[in-house]
């Protein structure tokens, strides 16, 4: 810390303010050190609640009903209502419409979804939930993490746990235990094995093993505040040393070669044209929602803090602000909506190995995110799809341009399109309309 | 080992056949009882039926000698001893040749053969002979010998060779029955200081299964017991400075790694994920220097480092200077999408050298001056091309303080690295400082390409093992402080070095990771702080 800059807060600072923070301060090192972000929310309400020091401020009337205090524009709608409109469409067309295609047509039908495309697609939407996911801490909360391959495998690996109990006795070796443990010559399932041939257990599994990883290096990291390049690189410390740790067999998920062979799920034959169709159409719903969901924490007044802690984090600790419980949360959720994408992934593709946790993935997220422009939510969906439809193209039709096009990407979308497909769209429209 | 130790029966066996040609009247014809021995299972049988086999020294037990030299004799299960000739097996007694039966297996007595010719050797009258013979006894110390070395002990003048012999003979001598003889035989041995004696001592300390001391007398025990623990001593030191060189091995390559990477990440606040591919450039550098070299002039191909340095330097600084000019200047001030671009541009550097050279490692080869090693200890031999860049390393230290400290440019970029507006409204022209700075950070890299050139795989994958490693010594010496570099790569190289003998290295890479994240907790700023106001905005 410079001993120049909090003066120079201060002194722009009405006479009645510093109370004000001193008390908000207060509240959330209360809060902060618990590492609750509910909580600290909770506190700075209560600092703009009447009678507390803040009430004294001006504020506009709308503001006030708005549940914004501090002279805020109000909160903005959770989407417009073209939006709505168009999300509704694209709910109705994707929920009669694939299990119609996957199911009902026949084979030879046009119109027939295959499940190569169901995998793909599938694949696809997880991919854009990544992303969403990594735009959450990245697009507004400033950090970018290049680990969060990690947090995705993690959900994969849950999931897989429960995939691989689910086998049974239909192994290679017909034994209780998975195959690799029997070809490890081990007798017994490790105890973090143990409950997870239930499904209810695994989901629990897939939520709490990234959130706790998670909330753990945020906690840690974020303390110290580290940040910028430097958390960047330590989150990809993070994603490869858990690559090589898991790449051992010892660790006791399957080494090199992963979980596959799956059989079923939740008692479905997991290839069957039906089962395909629910985890597709599931996986949809949960991108609807966390999108909705991600949209309902962006434009609330957390949304407001956490934005602000990617815009002046120094700023905001001179206003009063603990970030660390802000940032912990942000990150923990965006972990955990990642750990849910991967545990989406692995039944629909069938395989999960370490290659997930390898930093080049991670990158590569990163810059999913970057193509459809950070910080819009939207954008990093687009940009998920675009990228790995580009991808899966080019690796099939002219694999050895495929890299060459990858680091064109990186190059350029900094350079040239520095808000992604969706600024650029924004842009090309605002024109439009300054012409009109 | 094995090839010569053949090789040199083989020639023994030769030599032998002359030597007992001459003394052979006394011996008398073989039977079959004299050899079914080999055959059995019992290894002292085997050797009386070898020592009489020596002792008879006609031309048949010189034929089953020499082919018992060769590993070509074999065994039925019925106990018949066969000697082997391509498809078919004689018996050496009739001389009838047949097939060989299914059950023939083969009997390996080599080190048998061996020790009886070496301890025939040891009353040669010359002296090279005997000390040769002792040598190779000592390898492979063999108790049934023991009555052998005795006499030629007893016999022996020359006080070195007898020395010698003394140490051999304690070797043999530990099962004695008589407890002083052991006790004696155990101090000569243990006074030998070799590690491999604690294979012979180990014994005697152990129990039996049943809880009774393989060695009945306690003073003998205490003797090994002692023994075992100084020869223990001695391993774990060799062993600590064995791992001291490795971590400062690894920590000299880790420095060259992070030394630029430190320069630029001070400078513009830009990790270069694309610094590892400069060391990638260094190395390919030194690669088609060396092709060149060894095309224009071989002769002089012991001496390509020389020029392959400046120019791994210049090409690396040269695609730096592109880096920067071309991509970095225009993303300032957005320091993640830096970190994207700049990974891509790893990216595209590695596909491009890839589709250049082929994705497949290139050979580099060491100069004569630089391959092999220098043995400190027993169970320690430092190669030369670790030592040679350690003190590269160093001098490549020296070359970037000297630059950052003693010369305007130095000082320059040091300014800039303070305060960049401070140092822009002083005049310096903070662009053009930015562009040298990352030539040279970049340059270092390709020295660094150069150095690990002589020490791993060349490939296009090269840099990206370093990047991480590299960055975590910046981040624990402290960004834009040369010592804090030094001290990090250092320090880093130790650390995982000194882990990894216990955990192993995958275990130490983690663990390396937690320490750090753990590090700076305490200091964020990394051991070495840079001072001034602008350090942690």
């Amino acid at each position: 810390m410079t001993g120049t800059n909090p003066k120079a807060h201060l002194a722009e600072t009405p006479v009645e303010k510093p109370s004000a923070e001193l008390a908000a301060e207060t509240d959330l090192q209360i809060g902060g050190s618990g590492g609750d972000a509910g909580g600290t929310l909770l506190d700075v309400d209560s600092a703009n609640m009447p009678g507390s020091p803040t009430e004294g401020m001006v504020s506009t009337p709308e503001a006030r009903t708005a549940g914004f205090a501090l002279g805020l524009p109000a909160r903005p709608a959770l989407l417009s209502g073209r939006a709505w409109l168009a999300l509704l469409v694209l709910c109705v067309v994707v929920g009669i419409g694939v299990p119609v295609c996957a199911l009902v047509l026949p084979d030879t039908n046009p119109l027939h979804l295959s499940a190569y495309a169901m995998t793909l697609v599938g694949k696809l939407m997880c991919y854009a939930l990544a992303a969403l996911a990594l735009d959450l801490v990245w697009g507004y909360c400033g950090v970018l993490s290049l680990g969060h391959g990690l947090f995705f495998a993690l959900g994969g690996y849950a999931m897989g746990m429960y995939l691989m109990r689910e086998i049974g006795h239909e192994g290679k070796y017909q034994s209780d235990l998975p195959d690799f443990m029997v070809f490890l010559d081990w007798h017994s399932l490790p105890w973090y094995w143990r409950g997870t041939e239930h499904l209810a257990y695994a989901l629990l599994l897939v939520v709490l093993a990234p959130a706790v990883v998670a909330w753990v290096f945020g906690f840690f990291t974020f303390r110290s505040r580290v940040k910028g390049v430097y958390l960047s690189i330590i989150t990809q410390a993070m994603t490869f040393a858990a690559m090589l740790l898991f790449f051992r067999n010892e660790t006791g998920f399957g080494g090199n070669n992963g979980f596959t062979d799956f059989k079923r799920i939740a008692g479905f034959p997991i290839t069957h044209p039906g089962t395909r169709t629910v985890l597709f159409l599931l996986t949809f719903a949960v991108l609807v929602v966390s999108f909705l969901g991600a949209r309902a924490i962006v434009t609330s007044k957390l949304g407001r803090v956490v934005t602000a802690i990617r815009d002046g984090e120094t700023r905001l600790m001179f206003l009063g602000f603990s970030p660390l419980s802000y940032k912990l949360f942000i990150w923990t959720l965006s972990a955990v909506l990642c750990g849910i994408a991967g545990a989406l992934y692995v039944p629909q593709v069938g395989i999960i190995n370490p290659g997930e946790m390898a930093p080049v993935n991670s990158i590569e997220m990163a810059i999913w995110v970057a193509v459809g422009g950070r910080g819009t939510l939207i954008g990093p969906i687009i940009g998920a799809i675009a990228v790995n439809g580009a991808k899966s193209f080019l690796t099939a039709n002219f694999a050895e341009y495929w890299l060459f096009f990858l680091g064109a990407i990186f190059l350029l979308v900094p350079l040239l399109m520095p808000q992604g497909i969706v600024g650029l769209i924004a842009t090309v429209f605002s024109r439009k309309e300054k012409r009109e | 080992m094995n090839i010569l130790h053949f090789f040199r029966i083989r020639m023994l066996v030769v030599l032998l056949s002359s030597t007992l040609a001459l003394v052979s009247p006394l011996a008398h014809a073989l039977s079959t009882a004299d050899i079914a021995p080999l055959a059995g299972d019992d290894f002292d049988a085997k050797a009386a039926a070898i020592d009489h086999l020596i002792a008879t020294g006609d031309e048949l037990s010189l034929t089953i000698l020499k082919a018992l030299g060769d590993d070509s004799v074999v065994a039925t299960a019925a106990g018949q001893v066969l000697l082997q000739q391509g498809d078919n097996v004689q018996d050496p007694l009739t001389g009838k040749s047949f097939p060989a039966p299914a059950d023939a297996q083969p009997i390996t007595l080599r080190s048998k053969v061996a020790g009886a010719i070496n301890v025939l050797q040891l009353s040669s009258s010359d002296r090279a002979t005997r000390a040769a013979a002792i040598s190779a006894l000592l390898n492979s110390p063999d108790p049934s010998l023991k009555t052998r070395i005795d006499a030629a002990r007893s016999k022996e003048t020359d006080p070195l060779l007898k020395k010698r012999l003394d140490t051999l003979w304690a070797m043999t001598a530990l099962r004695d029955p008589d407890p002083n003889t052991r006790l004696e035989a155990v101090k000569l041995v243990a006074a030998r200081g070799e590690l491999e004696m604690r294979e012979l001592l180990r014994p005697l300390v152990a129990k039996k299964p049943d809880g009774s001391y393989n060695e009945s007398d306690p003073a003998v025990r205490a003797v090994a017991q002692q023994g075992l623990s100084r020869l223990d001593s001695i391993q774990t030191r060799n062993e600590l400075i064995g791992n001291i060189f490795a971590g400062l091995s690894l920590g000299s390559v880790l420095l060259l790694a992070a030394l630029g990477l430190a320069i630029t990440y001070g400078l513009i606040g830009v990790i270069n994920m694309a610094h590892g591919e400069f060391l990638m450039v260094g190395a390919y550098a030194t690669y088609v220097v060396q092709n060149w070299v060894q095309k224009m002039a071989p002769g002089w191909f012991d001496w390509y480092p020389l020029l392959a340095v400046p120019v791994a330097f210049v090409v690396a600084a040269l695609a730096g200077i592109l880096l920067e000019r071309l991509v970095l200047r225009h993303l300032y001030g957005r320091p993640l999408e830096t970190l994207l671009t700049t990974f891509g541009v790893s990216l595209l550097m590695m596909q491009a050298t890839r589709t250049i050279f082929g994705a497949q490692n290139v050979q580099v080869s060491n100069p004569s001056w630089m391959s092999g090693g220098v043995t400190v200890m027993q169970n320690l031999t430092l190669p030369y091309n670790r030592i040679t860049i350690l003190a590269f390393s160093m001098f490549v230290v020296a070359i970037a303080w000297v630059v950052l400290n003693k010369t305007r440019l130095g000082l320059f970029v040091r300014a800039v690295t303070q305060n960049r507006r401070m140092a822009a409204c002083v005049g310096i022209k903070t662009g053009q400082i930015d562009s040298y700075a990352f030539a040279f950070g970049a340059g270092i890299a390709g020295l660094g390409g150069c150095a690990l050139s002589q020490i791993g795989n060349v490939g296009p994958d090269l840099g990206q093992s370093y990047i991480i490693d590299s960055f975590m010594a910046v981040v624990l010496g402290g960004v834009g402080q040369l010592a804090g570099t030094v001290i990090g790569s250092f320090g880093l190289g130790l650390i995982s070095k000194g882990i990894e003998p216990f955990w192993g290295a995958v275990l130490a890479k983690i663990a390396v990771l937690v320490l750090i994240v753990l590090f700076i907790q305490k200091r964020p700023q990394g051991i070495f702080a840079l001072k001034g106001r602008s350090a942690e905005v």
